[in-house]
């Protein structure tokens, strides 16, 4: 068994190495993540944010080390990782061709949810009198809304998510910030990087910063 | 969080194909220009050799068949690539379905907005090319077995070199070898079928690559898409 396993954490990263274009991203990282954590991933562009978010989701293979959940590595455990994971990239996944609600239903019912409460929480998102609009037609900020309104019906604890904010307003913001504090008051977890500065208590972020070394 | 998702495989199946028979049909240029290239391709051939009927009719089944080759290849390129650029390949994989299932809806998909449009044509393409009215048969049967197989080991090259910005020549160079087998038998079987023998080891063989790659070709599209994606 791996030496940080703890029985109440989420998802366990051990001595990760990233290594992209020879350069080393970040190497023998390791980080234990638990219910009610809000992590912030800082670091300047390039430095490895994106890399870090798609090697947990298990999108990306590190060039050493091992993620695991439940204290199985992730690969073993595709299926039930996958039903505990929501990972939202930097690109919102909504096709041009289909209206706002058709999209947001197949992104719930591709992760097994049901896709009956998807006209409501359009409303959520402030996206009511648009379902039925093409996405080819909406703006770009609404477009991560309806990436976004995911998260309003999400049953998994484990949120990965990768510039959340861009795009979106300060209304919105401040909406997915309350609805980050609830997820992780209920027991879950939000790994996010982001360029803004986050409003909660300074206690409840917890920050890891990457810095890229030159060899 | 103990309401757990509901996963079946046959809705997952399902879903994609839905989603990807509407992005289509809006999206109507895919679907026409493979369709229209096919048709034009083997209308052209008369004009080209001149209409004497009994070299039509020799070269009708070469004509024909590798023109379908040429227009699946041309079609192939839509079947990753947007996804995969507005981020909604990168949310296939994270789906707790298994990946194998919905690359499988993909490809069948696919195979239904190109590979069946082209076998309703054919017969009267047929016509053009005054085929021997034994073989009409026979081209369906290679037709139908035959499309299929074409989708299912393409779809291998697009996940291939779907991360690659220009990957267009380096498609055709990884697809076109393992499409010759399908060429071969099938106008081999059409040819066959002229003669008013029995045609059906071909049809055999063809069935044979059609199961073969039915059940392979998802599991290599997968990791194929995963290598891409990376």
């Amino acid at each position: 068994m791996n030496p940080l396993s703890k029985s109440s954490s989420l998802i366990n990263a051990i001595n990760l190495t990233c290594i992209r274009e020879e350069r080393i991203l970040f190497e023998n990282l390791s980080l234990s993540i638990c219910p009610g954590d809000i992590v912030q991933i800082e670091g300047a562009n390039g430095s490895g944010k994106t890399s870090l978010l798609r090697i947990l989701a298990g999108l990306s293979q590190p060039y050493e080390g091992n993620v695991y959940f439940q204290d199985k590595a992730i690969s073993q455990t595709r299926e039930l990782f996958y039903q505990n994971l929501l990972f939202l990239g930097h690109l919102p996944g909504v096709k041009d061709e289909m209206s706002a609600q058709e999209n947001l239903e197949f992104n719930l019912a591709l992760h097994g949810l049901d896709k009956k409460s998807a006209e409501a929480t359009l409303n959520t998102v402030d996206l009511l009198g648009f379902e039925d609009a093409l996405a080819s037609q909406l703006s770009a900020g609404q477009h991560r809304r309806i990436a976004l309104a995911r998260l309003w019906q999400s049953q998994a604890p484990i949120w990965i998510l990768d510039e959340p904010f861009t795009a979106i307003d300060k209304l919105g913001v401040a909406k997915l910030e309350q609805l980050f504090l609830q997820h992780a008051n209920n027991g879950g977890c939000v790994i996010l990087t982001t360029h803004q500065d986050l409003t909660f208590d300074h206690d409840r972020i917890k920050k890891i910063t990457l810095a890229y070394q030159f060899y | 969080m103990n309401n757990t998702p509901s996963l079946s495989y046959k809705a997952a199946f399902l879903l994609i194909i839905k989603r990807d028979l509407t992005i289509a049909f809006r999206h109507r240029d895919d679907i026409l220009n493979p369709l229209l290239f096919f048709v034009i391709v083997v209308t052209l051939f008369p004009l080209g050799i001149g209409a004497e009927s009994t070299t039509l009719s020799r070269i009708a089944p070469g004509i024909i068949w590798v023109a379908a080759l040429l227009s699946t290849l041309l079609s192939l390129d839509r079947l990753f690539k947007s996804d995969h650029n507005d981020g909604s390949l990168e949310q296939m994989l994270l789906s707790p379905h298994p990946v194998f299932i919905l690359v499988l809806g993909k490809i069948i998909a696919h195979w239904l907005l190109t590979g069946l449009p082209l076998i309703l044509v054919a017969p009267l393409l047929a016509v053009l090319l005054h085929l021997n009215e034994n073989s009409y048969g026979a081209l369906m049967l290679t037709l139908l077995l035959g499309t299929p197989v074409l989708s299912l080991l393409g779809a291998i090259g697009v996940a291939l070199t779907v991360g690659i910005k220009k990957g267009g020549v380096l498609l055709s160079l990884l697809i076109l070898p393992l499409y010759i087998p399908v060429l071969i038998f099938a106008t081999s079987a059409i040819d066959t079928a002229a003669m008013n023998l029995p045609y059906s080891g071909q049809l055999a063989i063809i069935a044979a690559l059609l199961f073969g790659s039915l059940t392979l070709a998802p599991f290599a599209v997968s990791a194929a898409l995963k290598v891409s994606t990376n």
